[in-house]
């Protein structure tokens, strides 16, 4: 089987380190070989993988040695639970340096030094949740991953995010050969939310792939630094993620997204109650200045 | 050949644009003009200060090279720090010809290279802590430096680097002048906003440093030279002429210059500016902080350095006005006989000029001295208050160009035909080629000074031997050379 590369996007917060390491460690489980490539600077993409804090980064070390030609592919490649390779890219604290060209370089050193090789089945890139400058678009570009999963929820926020990055694929897609392959409804428990998502996903295009229920269980795991397939396989919640592998491994549908206008957005949430229409005679009044209107 | 009409010249102009598509010509038609000297404002004519359009060859530099090369680079007794990677500063070490006294690597630093050479990782993780360490190496290493200033590069506007914080904390620990600037070569249209953005900086971290300390003795003849860069050694002969006539030059910004000069300013009782481009921001700044007035002069020429010493000795009194004509009566029989020796060769010549800052009306004056006549000017990144500068001093129907474009420049000296062009590096071996005498005005050609009565002399041997130099005779291709001369093909046949 060729090599996929996947991608997962979506708003901040929303839970795609989680998704990702519970998702792979399913398809892992599956006896699929996989790699997980962190790109964020906090480096918390492996490390229900690897049961460590923090993995330590392609930056960081690359910073200690000098350049990132003096380091070695089993330097920065650590091997976890299921036989999951995992790297992170890391960079700077925030505030300092540029984060989006630690990507750039870490991706690159990665296909350098052939970390990419033919016995692997996928390899997931966790993306940090703004993509702010061209460096976290990088997992998108040319020859890197073709399919992209957005994690989002029934919450206005996640929904714009959703709808944004569908936008930021576009512009790739017509260069290149990625596809956003679908949306994965993370549950916040919101309001008729699979519907909503399913909703949203036919407007983009696509499909809602999974809708993942909320479940502490989820919690207890990570507070071991494991996910739910290996904390507790038995789980209602371990079969849930078990079952987004499935379809996520015998998906076929990869598309150019539609993202819809504001307009449009708004009135998908207006028909699922998320929001109410929009009184125009108070937009930019102050509380004092309606309470004397 | 004789000169073109005002309606030629139009004519040329449109000819010249037609080639540009529509948006283009649109463009660059507003930067082209015909001397008007009637005009007052020159933004009736022209337009200038506008990014340059893609596709074209322009001359224009960044916003880097208008701070640390042009204003910051030649305090000589401080160490500039080029921020970010190697090739900005490399690439244009030592490249402008500010000449300085002292020993360089131990109190002066003019013709060094000092980067904070940054590699991937410093990209990811910023800067900030490299360039603090860099401090402290200089510190060790060059222990008689006045002070540092940062000159960013590219990349530190892009990641953010807080070099104010790093410079205010070097400052308290070594105890010297740390100067951040922020001059990154993607800001502005050309490296005019580098020279704004240094002069802001001299304004707010070098100024105010002896505000309230009075222990400098003064006298009613101080004053500062700003804008000269002593190029070729130009700032000190110009510095001689206003000594003689009873000044006392206190600082001199920034050729030969140094950091406790530029702090002794604000005590000075007048301001001569020489480039008014790069520096006239901090003059009005002084103007309107110390009320020290400012005066802009020539020392291109006799007539213009005549001129220049008589407006400045008007602001004193006798006695400098008495050393103003002693000095230009002193020089007369030097100057006379430069005139004499070298306007017969080069009387009636004609020149277009395409330069930086100041010189391409400054130097006008000078070759009128010369019997010359500039038939063509403009500058590579001036404004409009230079244009409303230049129209009087160049003759009617003659053409101005503003930031032109190689093809532009191309086109008009194969129509105006001029005996001699005076531009930089990236023009001199094109015209060459086309058999055209060639000045370079920035650099001199490595010649100089040409300020001052002692540059002049050099000005006009260095423009007769280039004009007069036997080898453009030679310049010929051998078809020609057969039209001419029957019997030498026949011979080498």
């Amino acid at each position: 089987m060729a090599l996929r590369q996947c991608a997962i996007y979506g708003k901040g917060g929303i839970g795609k380190s989680t998704t990702t390491q519970n998702l792979v460690s399913a398809l892992a489980e599956l006896g699929n070989k996989v790699m997980i490539v962190g790109c964020d600077p906090k480096a918390d993409s492996t490390r229900l993988i690897l049961h460590a804090k923090a993995q330590t980064t392609i930056m960081s070390l690359a910073a200690e040695a000098g350049s990132v030609e003096d380091l070695e592919l089993e330097d920065v490649l650590k091997v976890g639970y299921g036989g999951i390779k995992c790297v992170e890219s890391g960079g700077p604290e925030p505030g300092v340096g540029c984060a989006g060209r630690g990507v750039i370089t870490a991706i690159n050193f990665l296909e350098e030094e052939g970390a990419y090789d033919e016995n692997l089945d996928f390899v997931f890139y966790d993306v940090l949740g703004d993509v702010v400058c061209g460096g976290f678009a990088m997992p998108i570009r040319e020859n890197k991953a073709q399919e992209i999963y957005i994690v989002c929820s029934g919450e206005m926020m996640a929904m714009y995010a959703a709808n944004n990055i569908a936008k930021g694929i576009v512009k790739y897609a017509n260069s290149g050969s990625v596809r956003l392959a679908g949306l994965i409804c993370n549950s916040r428990e919101t309001a008729r939310e699979d519907e909503l998502i399913s909703a949203l996903a036919a407007k983009i295009g696509t499909t809602m792939i999974h809708f993942v229920p909320r479940d502490n269980v989820v919690q207890r795991a990570e507070i071991r630094r494991m996910t739910v397939i290996e904390y507790e396989p038995q789980a209602k919640q371990a079969d849930e993620y078990r079952q987004l592998a499935i379809k996520i491994r015998d998906n076929k549908n990869f598309i150019i997204p539609t993202p819809i206008t504001m307009d449009e957005l708004e009135e998908l949430m207006m028909e699922f109650g998320i929001i109410d229409e929009v009184d125009e005679s108070i937009v930019g009044l102050s509380a004092s200045a309606e309470a004397t209107a | 050949m004789a000169a073109l009409t005002r309606e030629e010249t139009e004519a040329l102009i449109q000819e010249v644009l037609e080639v540009y598509p529509a948006a283009a010509k649109k463009d660059r038609a507003k930067h082209l003009a015909v001397n008007d000297q009637s005009v007052e404002k020159s933004n009736k004519c022209i337009t200038s200060n506008r990014k340059s359009l893609p596709g074209v060859m322009t001359i224009r530099g960044c916003a880097y090279a208008g701070s640390k090369g042009v204003v910051w680079g030649p305090i000589k007794d401080m160490i500039h720090i080029s921020h970010g990677p190697v090739g900005c500063g490399q690439y244009s070490r030592a490249g402008r010809r500010n000449y300085y006294v002292g020993t360089t690597g131990v109190n002066a630093f003019g013709t060094m290279n000092f980067t904070s050479d940054f590699q991937e990782k410093d990209i990811v993780f910023g800067g900030d802590k490299k360039l603090a360490k860099i401090m402290h190496e200089i510190e060790e290493l060059f222990p008689l430096n006045k002070g540092i200033s940062i000159q960013s590069e590219c990349p530190i506007g892009l990641i953010g680097d807080d070099i104010e914080a790093v410079a205010k904390k070097a400052n308290k620990e070594i105890g010297k002048p740390v100067v951040p600037v922020r001059c990154e070569g993607f800001r502005g249209v050309s490296q005019s906003l580098g020279h704004h953005i240094a002069n802001d900086a001299i304004r707010d971290w070098v100024l105010e440093n002896r505000d309230g300390d009075d222990s400098f003795q003064t006298t009613p003849y101080d004053v500062a030279v700003i804008g000269d860069y002593n190029i070729g050694g130009d700032a000190w002969a110009s510095r001689t002429l206003l000594e003689e006539m009873g000044l006392r030059v206190v600082a001199q910004w920034s050729g030969d210059g140094t950091i406790a000069e530029m702090e002794k300013t604000p005590k000075v009782k007048l301001n001569l500016i020489h480039c008014y481009r790069s520096m006239n921001y901090i003059a009005r700044h002084m103007e309107e902080k110390y009320k020290i007035p400012w005066i802009e002069y020539n020392f291109f020429g006799p007539t213009k350095i005549a001129e220049s010493l008589r407006k400045i000795a008007a602001l004193f009194d006798e006695t400098i006005q008495e050393g103003a004509e002693r000095v230009i009566e002193r020089y007369k029989a030097e100057y006379e006989a430069v005139i004499a020796k070298y306007k017969p060769r080069l009387q009636g010549k004609r020149v277009m000029l395409y330069v930086g800052g100041l010189r391409p009306r400054h130097v006008i004056g000078a070759y009128e001295d010369l019997g010359m006549e500039v038939v063509g000017t403009g500058y590579e990144f001036g404004h409009n208050d230079d244009y409303d500068r230049t129209i009087k001093e160049m003759g009617n129907a003659t053409l101005i160009y503003d930031d032109v474009t190689g093809y532009e420049f191309e086109e008009f000296v194969k129509r105006v035909k001029p005996d001699l062009i005076g531009s930089g590096i990236k023009e001199k071996y094109i015209f060459q080629k086309m058999g055209i005498p060639f000045r370079q005005m920035h650099s001199w050609d490595y010649s100089g000074p040409y300020h001052g009565y002692d540059g002049f002399a050099i000005f006009a041997r260095d423009m007769d031997m280039t004009l007069n130099n036997p080898c453009w005779k030679q310049v010929q291709v051998p078809w020609k050379k057969a039209e001419n001369d029957p019997v030498a093909v026949a011979a080498s046949a």
